[in-house]
């Protein structure tokens, strides 16, 4: 356990130390979530309310836990201190949990960022609140394996072109964070439909609603995601360890 | 301290390391010689159970590196060829980071990092970031990291590539300071570092290792007047 501690206590600080992660893990989510609010009232349509728009952002924001890992992990397998790590009595479990297990809260701290800078827009202060929280963590958990996936197969470029530009895009635009996507419909909704995103943004909506039944109705195609994600993740990274 | 036997190494149709077989006593300082591909890093690499061999085997401290090879990892250190800092910590912390992941109670590493930091002069570097670090300073840090656990085998892989003079000059004095405490294999490309800090000299040259001995034995047996001459007579097989 002393190992996982001292392993994670480092990657928890190497990413903490690094801006991007406020400026993108803090900053950007609260800043979209104003500005967009900003817009709502000064359009007749009803297209970024505060209860529709806080639980996407919070979805979208942990995109960026993927990136934050994604970067970590590629970066030590380019330099040499996993080579030297890998030379101490830390095994391959050790380094998986190692890995995820500062992620976890740092993806719920954004989360959290989220759901409080949305108070002052009007969203109500109830015990919902830590239901979106508690929902949140399938999503993290999902987030936090594609992290340890791509980072053990990209370089440190790589990752910010898959994960810096396309899972941004891919999360931001098959959610129904924006826009409807039953709107645009045919092979476009039923690519969303069928991917993890939507459905972590409508059981965050359902939970700030409080509407339990809803966020069953999303939140175990999210669970069955995390998991895939997390067993290909492992095998990856285990893979990589062993070349 | 130290046995291998028949070591060998393939990558697909490259033969990195070919039957390599050595004795390495405790405390001795022993210098990997040899140009580029020569197969020094592959063979640390193995000796680390970073890799596994094609054929032959290798004991650590009496542990073989194929069947024992997380008892081989609790005995060795590995400072390896580029620095393997954590450049957002700070130095103490990324001795604090080396203590914890090889299972050092709070107390004991606590008293075994002082030790290092004293011992490394440190001390006034201690809460700056590696990041911050000129290249000298981070070897020294690299080469304390691999000292925290008190290895039996120290592995140093280049270690003073790309320092200027005096940093390598430096770093010399802290590596003669393990001489007969820490059994140490050292690669390197500069021949002079071999012939000051080493006890014996291993050359290697396509995978083989074609002589070892001590730099006053090499020079002899090539009927060179210098150690470089020695070496580059070893290589080209210039000599009886």
């Amino acid at each position: 356990m002393k190992k996982i501690i001292a392993f994670s206590k480092r990657n928890a600080l190497e990413i903490a130390r690094d801006p991007l992660t406020i400026v993108f893990g803090a900053g950007l989510p609260v800043v979209l979530i104003y500005l967009l609010s900003a817009i709502q009232k000064n359009i007749p349509a009803s297209l970024f309310e505060i209860t529709s728009l806080m639980p996407g952002v919070v979805v979208f924001s942990l995109s960026f836990v993927t990136l934050f890992s994604s970067l970590l992990i590629a970066k030590d397998r380019q330099g040499m201190l996993l080579t030297r790590l890998y030379t101490t009595p830390m095994r391959a479990g050790d380094f998986v949990i190692g890995y995820m297990l500062p992620l976890l809260p740092i993806g719920l701290v954004q989360a959290a960022v989220c759901v409080i800078a949305s108070v002052p827009l009007g969203v109500e202060i109830s015990g919902n609140l830590l239901l979106m929280l508690i929902v949140s963590l399938p999503a993290i958990l999902f987030n936090v394996s594609l992290g340890l996936l791509f980072g053990s197969i990209l370089t440190d470029k790589q990752v910010g072109g898959v994960c810096g530009a396309l899972l941004t895009n891919v999360s931001a635009w098959l959610s129904g964070i924006w826009f409807d996507v039953d709107l645009v419909g045919g092979a476009f909704s039923k690519i969303a439909n069928a991917l993890p995103f939507i459905h972590a943004v409508e059981a965050e909506r359902c939970a700030l609603a409080g509407d339990m039944m809803g966020v069953m109705n999303h939140i175990w195609v999210v669970l069955v995601y995390a998991i895939l994600a997390l067993l290909l993740a492992v095998y990856l990274f285990l893979r990589q360890m062993r070349k | 301290m130290i046995r291998i036997d028949g070591l060998s190494k393939r990558f697909k149709d490259v033969e990195a390391v070919k039957s390599v077989s050595l004795e390495i006593p405790k405390g001795e300082l022993f210098a990997l010689l040899g140009v580029n591909g020569a197969g020094k890093t592959t063979l640390i690499k193995m000796l680390c159970s970073l890799i596994k061999p094609t054929s032959g085997d290798a004991w650590i401290d009496g542990k073989s590196i194929l069947t024992e090879p997380n008892a081989v990892k609790e005995a060795i250190g590995l400072s390896p060829q580029e620095t393997a800092v954590a450049l957002n910590l700070t130095v103490s912390e990324n001795l604090f980071l080396m203590a914890g992941v090889q299972n050092l109670d709070n107390e004991a590493a606590r008293v075994r990092i002082n030790e290092m930091m004293e011992t490394f002069s440190l001390s006034k570097v201690a809460s700056r970031r590696a990041s911050k670090l000129s290249g000298g300073w981070q070897r020294k840090l690299s080469l304390a990291m691999a000292l925290v656990k008190e290895p039996k085998v120290l592995f140093l892989d280049e270690p003073t590539l790309g320092l200027d003079v005096i940093a390598r000059r430096e770093l010399w004095d802290e590596i003669t300071k393990l001489k007969g405490r820490v059994t140490v294999i050292l690669t390197t490309h500069y021949m002079e570092e071999a012939e000051a800090l080493s006890d014996r000299i291993g050359v290697m040259k396509d995978g083989v290792l074609l002589e070892t001995g001590s730099a006053k034995e090499l020079i002899a047996k090539t009927g060179a007047d210098k150690f470089e001459d020695a070496f580059i007579r070893i290589v080209r097989g210039e000599y009886d």
